[in-house]
C-alpha cells in the first residue's frame, strides 16, 4: 500500500466563530476502501465538501496523484475524477433514469443528443450494478434503494479514481447493503479509492481497510482496521468512555409515581395502511414499537398523531376518545410527534432555535395568544441547556446545526408544550455515538417525569436498552407484545420472524 | 407496456384539444375548413412564440413577467427605427432581438448571481418596459415600409380555403427550434434539472447559474421575436399593445401540461396550450351568442383543472422524495 491517490495536507476550513477543520490530513491508497469517521460535527462533512469543491479551502493542500487539484465545485471535482454519493438521494426525480445517469455527459451528435446511444449508455452504466430497469421512467417512481444504487453507478461510470460515499447506508435495507458492499468490493479491486463515512460501526468492519478518526474538526489518527479493536474505535471517536448507553430500564421501572394518565389505542387502523392496532399506555412508561421497514412503525405512529386519517378506531386519553382528525387536534389533545424525517417533516430549517422550540407552543396555545418574546427566550435558554443543544446563541438558524442538536430541538419543541404523549419516530437516526446516547438518555429522563413515550425504531439494542414494553410489527400488524424481562434483541427477532 | 408518467399531463391537453376541436367541427361545417386552422395558426403566433420561452422559465423553476411588455417595446423600438431612423426592417428586427435578447440575460443576471425571486425581478422588468414604450412613443403609429405590406401579405394556400402567414410560419419554426432546444441539447436538460431539483443538478455538475441566464435570455429572445412578429403582423406599434399577454402565455404553458414548479413539460404541449386558447375564443366566435368574456371563463377553468392534474401525478413523486431522507 503506497499507492496514493488522493492526499490531504494540513487542510483548514473556518466559518464566521468556528473551525470547522484545522490541519487535516488524510491519504486515500488506489484500491482501498477507507472509512471517515467521527461524531456530528466532528468535521467529516466538511472535509468531504473541501476535497469536492463545495466549499473553497482556507488553508492546506488537496492532490489527486500528485497534482495539486483546486475544484471550484462539484462538477470540477467529478471532471477530475472524484465522485461523491450523497446520504439524501442527490438526484433530479423528475427526469428519466437515463437522463440522471449522463447528466451533462449525453452523448452527442453533430452538437445535439443522441438518445439512442445515451440510453444504451445509461444501461450499461447500470449493468455494471447488476440493475435492470426501465430506464425511461422518471427515478421518482423508483424505490430510495434503487435511487441510491443509480447515484453510485452514476458516479462509478464517470471513470471516477476516488469514490466518496456520504452515509450510503442511511436508507437501504439489510439485502440491498449486501449489494452495496459486494459491489464497492469489486470497484475496490478495480483499483479505485472509495472512502466510505457511515455511522455503522459493524459496517465499518465488515468493509473497510482502513479508518480514519475526526474529532471537533481535528485529525484523530487513521489506522487499519483489522487492528482496531471496536472499543478504541469507540474511545478515539468519542474522546470519552461511552456511557452505559444499554443499561436495561425496566430494572428500575415505576420511578414515576404521578398521576397515572392512561391512553388507550383501540383497533387503530386504515385501510391499505396498517390493519388494526391495539396498545395501551401510561404515564411514566416507554413502549418501543419494533419492526422492519415497512411494517407498519411509523403508520402508526402517524394515525395516532392525526397525520393520515383513521378509518377505524379510537384512541382513548384517560377514558375519553379523542378526536384525532389533524395534528393540530393530537397537539391540542397533548400529542407531540418528532416525525423520522427531521429536514422534511421536523425542523424549519430557516427559523431560529428559539423560533422552533416555541412553534408547538405557540400552535397549542393559538396565534391570537402570541408568546411574549421574554417567555419564548427562557424556553429556549432552558431547554438549550437542559439538553445540552451545541450552538452558539438561541437565534442561530437551525439549518445550520448539526443532525443530532435538530433532534434535540424536535423535542425540545414538544417538552415546553408538556405533552402527555411523545411520540418519538427513529429518534436516532443519522445521529452519531455521542449524541445517540445524549438522547436515549434524555428519553429515560422524560419517562420518569411522567410522559408516555411511544418510540419507534429499527435500532434493537436501542429498543432493548430503554423500552419497558415492546410492540412488534409485521406486514402492517401488531403481531406480538413483550414485556419486561421478555424483551431482548432475540425475542424481538424471533417475534419478527416468527 | 405501461405508459411512462411524464406523458400524463401532455395527453390530457392533447384530450383536450380533441374533444374543443371535434365539438367545433360537431357544431359548426364550417370548423373543419383549414382555413379555421390557418386562422388559429397565425391569430395566436406571437402568443406562442412568447410562450415557447416561457416553458423554458417555468421548466427551470421560474417565472417571466415582462414579455407582455417587452412585445409593446419591441414594436415600439422598431417602429422608431423603420420611421424614424429609416432602418430597413430587417435590420430592425436584428437590433430589436439584439436590444430583448440583452435585456432577458440582465434580468437572468441579476436572477442567477444574486439569488433573487425572477418573480419580483421579471415584474420590475415589465414596468420597465412599459415606461420605456412611453418614452420613445406616446402614440400607436403605423409601421410604413414595402417589406411589412409583404411579410402580413405573405400566403402559403393550404387544400380548402386557409393558407398559412408568414407569421404562422416563423411560429412553426420557433415551435421546431424550441422542441430540439428542450429536448436534443445539454443546456435544455439542464433546464430541466434545475427546474427538477435545483440542488441535485449543482451536484451533478449542472452549471446552474450560466444556464438561469441563458433561460432568461432565451426567453427575452423569443418575447423580443413575438414583439417583432407582432409588429409586422399589425403593421403598426403601441405602448399599450400586449397588455397581460404575460399572463396568456403562461396559461398556455400550463395548459400544455408544463408542470409551474418546474422540471416536467413539453414545448410541443405549449404549442397545443397556445392552440386550445385559440379554439376556445374561436368557438365562442362562432356561436356568436356568447359574450368574448366565456373565453377567460373557459381559460379559467381549464387552468383549475390542469393545476389538480399537476398535483395528482406530482403527488407520487414527492412520497418517493420523502423517503429520500
Amino acid at each position: 500500500m503506497s499507492d496514493t491517490v488522493l492526499s490531504v495536507r494540513g487542510a483548514g476550513k473556518f466559518f464566521p466563530g468556528v473551525k470547522a477543520l484545522e490541519d487535516v490530513d488524510f491519504d486515500l491508497e488506489r484500491g482501498e476502501i477507507h472509512a471517515l469517521l467521527g461524531e456530528n460535527g466532528a468535521g467529516k462533512s466538511t472535509l468531504i465538501k473541501v476535497i469536492t469543491g463545495v466549499h473553497p479551502r482556507d488553508a492546506g493542500t488537496v492532490s489527486l496523484e500528485g497534482q495539486e487539484i483546486h475544484p471550484q465545485h462539484p462538477g470540477d471535482a467529478q471532471e477530475l475524477g472524484i465522485s461523491t454519493v450523497y446520504q439524501e438521494v442527490n438526484l433530479v426525480p423528475t427526469l428519466s433514469v437515463a437522463e440522471n445517469l449522463m447528466l451533462e455527459r449525453q452523448t452527442r451528435k453533430f452538437g445535439l443528443i443522441s438518445w439512442k446511444k445515451t440510453e444504451a449508455d445509461a444501461k450499461t452504466a447500470l449493468e455494471i450494478l447488476g440493475l435492470d430497469i426501465d430506464v425511461n421512467r422518471p427515478l421518482g417512481s423508483y424505490s430510495v434503494a434503487i435511487q441510491q444504487l443509480v447515484a453510485i453507478a452514476r458516479a462509478v461510470a464517470l471513470d471516477a479514481k476516488v469514490l466518496i460515499l456520504d452515509e450510503p447506508t442511511a436508507s437501504l435495507d439489510g439485502e440491498e447493503i449486501k449489494t452495496l458492499f459486494r459491489i464497492m468490493g469489486e470497484l475496490r479491486d478495480k483499483g479505485l479509492g472509495i472512502v466510505f463515512v457511515t455511522h455503522f460501526l459493524d459496517q465499518v468492519y465488515a468493509v473497510t481497510d482502513r479508518i480514519t478518526v475526526l474529532r471537533n474538526g481535528r485529525l484523530v489518527g487513521t489506522f487499519v482496521t483489522k487492528e482496531l479493536a471496536q472499543i478504541d474505535l469507540i474511545n478515539h471517536m468519542l474522546g470519552r468512555e461511552l456511557a452505559e448507553v444499554s443499561a436495561h430500564r425496566h430494572q428500575d421501572e415505576g420511578s414515576y409515581d404521578g398521576p397515572a394518565r392512561q391512553i388507550q389505542i383501540k383497533n387503530l387502523g386504515k385501510k391499505r395502511v396498517l390493519e388494526p392496532v391495539s396498545l395501551d399506555l401510561k404515564a411514566g412508561e416507554i413502549v418501543g414499537l419494533a419492526g422492519l421497514l415497512g411494517s407498519g412503525r411509523t403508520e402508526l405512529a402517524e394515525l395516532v398523531f392525526g397525520t393520515q386519517k383513521a378509518d377505524s378506531g379510537l384512541v382513548f386519553l384517560d377514558g375519553e376518545p379523542v378526536m384525532l382528525r389533524s395534528p393540530r387536534h393530537a397537539i391540542r389533545a397533548g400529542f407531540g410527534l418528532c416525525p423520522e424525517d427531521r429536514k422534511q417533516d421536523g425542523i424549519v430549517a430557516e427559523l431560529s432555535v428559539r423560533e422552533n422550540i416555541v412553534l408547538a407552543l405557540q400552535g397549542r396555545r393559538g396565534w391570537l395568544r402570541p408568546i411574549p418574546r421574554a417567555e419564548q427566550q427562557k424556553f429556549a435558554d432552558d431547554m438549550i441547556k437542559a439538553l445540552g443543544i451545541a450552538t452558539p446563541d438561541s437565534e442561530k438558524p437551525v439549518g445550520q446545526l448539526s443532525g443530532g442538536n435538530q433532534q434535540k430541538v424536535i423535542l425540545a419543541r414538544w417538552l415546553v408544550s408538556k405533552p402527555i404523549l411523545l411520540i418519538l419516530d427513529e429518534p436516532t437516526r443519522g445521529i452519531d455515538v455521542g449524541a445517540h446516547a445524549d438522547i436515549i438518555k434524555l428519553i429515560k429522563e422524560l419517562c420518569d417525569e411522567g410522559l408516555a413515550l411511544l418510540v419507534a425504531s429499527s435500532e434493537l439494542e436501542e429498543i432493548v436498552a430503554f423500552a419497558d414494553r415492546v410492540a412488534v410489527m409485521r406486514d402492517r400488524e401488531k403481531v406480538s407484545e413483550l414485556v419486561g424481562a421478555e424483551i431482548t434483541q432475540n425475542s424481538i427477532i424471533e417475534a419478527i420472524a416468527r | 407496456m405501461k405508459i411512462n408518467e411524464r406523458f400524463y399531463p401532455i395527453l390530457a391537453t392533447l384530450a383536450v384539444l380533441v374533444l374543443l376541436y371535434g365539438y367545433g367541427i360537431f357544431e359548426h361545417r364550417a370548423f373543419s375548413d383549414t382555413y379555421v386552422l390557418g386562422a388559429l395558426l397565425t391569430d395566436n403566433a406571437f402568443l406562442i412564440i412568447t410562450a415557447v420561452g416561457m416553458t423554458f422559465v417555468i421548466l427551470s423553476g421560474g417565472i417571466d413577467l415582462s414579455v407582455g411588455s417587452m412585445i409593446a417595446f419591441i414594436g415600439v423600438l422598431m417602429a422608431e427605427l423603420v420611421t424614424g431612423f429609416g432602418m430597413h426592417p430587417v435590420t430592425a428586427a436584428v437590433i430589436a432581438m439584439v436590444v430583448g435578447s440583452a435585456f432577458g440575460a440582465f434580468m437572468g443576471v441579476i436572477i442567477a448571481k444574486f439569488d433573487i425571486q425572477p418573480f419580483i425581478i421579471t415584474l420590475a422588468g415589465m414596468f420597465f418596459l412599459r415606461g420605456m414604450c412611453f418614452l420613445i412613443n406616446l402614440d400607436s403609429v403605423p409601421i410604413d415600409h414595402p417589406f411589412v405590406s409583404a411579410f402580413s401579405g405573405f400566403k402559403i394556400q393550404l387544400p380548402g380555403r386557409g393558407w398559412l402567414t408568414a407569421s404562422a410560419l416563423l411560429m412553426l419554426a420557433t415551435v421546431i427550434g424550441g422542441v430540439v432546444i428542450a429536448h436534443f441539447t445539454r443546456f435544455g436538460r439542464n433546464v430541466y434539472a434545475i427546474g427538477g431539483d435545483r440542488h441535485s443538478a449543482e451536484l451533478l455538475g449542472v452549471p446552474v447559474h450560466s444556464t438561469i441566464i441563458r433561460v432568461y435570455t432565451l426567453s427575452g429572445f423569443f418575447s423580443a421575436l413575438s414583439g417583432v412578429v407582432f409588429a409586422f403582423y399589425t403593421a403598426s406599434a403601441y405602448p399599450l399593445a400586449a397588455v397581460g399577454v404575460e399572463l396568456d402565455a403562461i396559461a398556455a404553458v400550463v395548459i400544455g401540461g408544463t408542470l409551474l414548479t418546474g422540471g416536467m413539460g413539453f414545448v410541443l404541449g405549449t404549442f397545443f396550450g397556445g392552440i386550445i386558447m385559440g379554439v376556445i375564443q374561436t368557438l365562442i366566435a362562432f356561436d356568436g351568442s356568447l359574450n368574448s368574456w366565456w373565453t377567460k371563463i373557459m381559460i379559467g377553468a381549464l387552468l383549475f383543472g390542469f393545476i389538480v392534474l399537476q398535483r395528482l401525478i406530482t403527488r407520487s413523486f414527492s412520497g418517493m422524495r420523502a423517503g429520500a431522507t
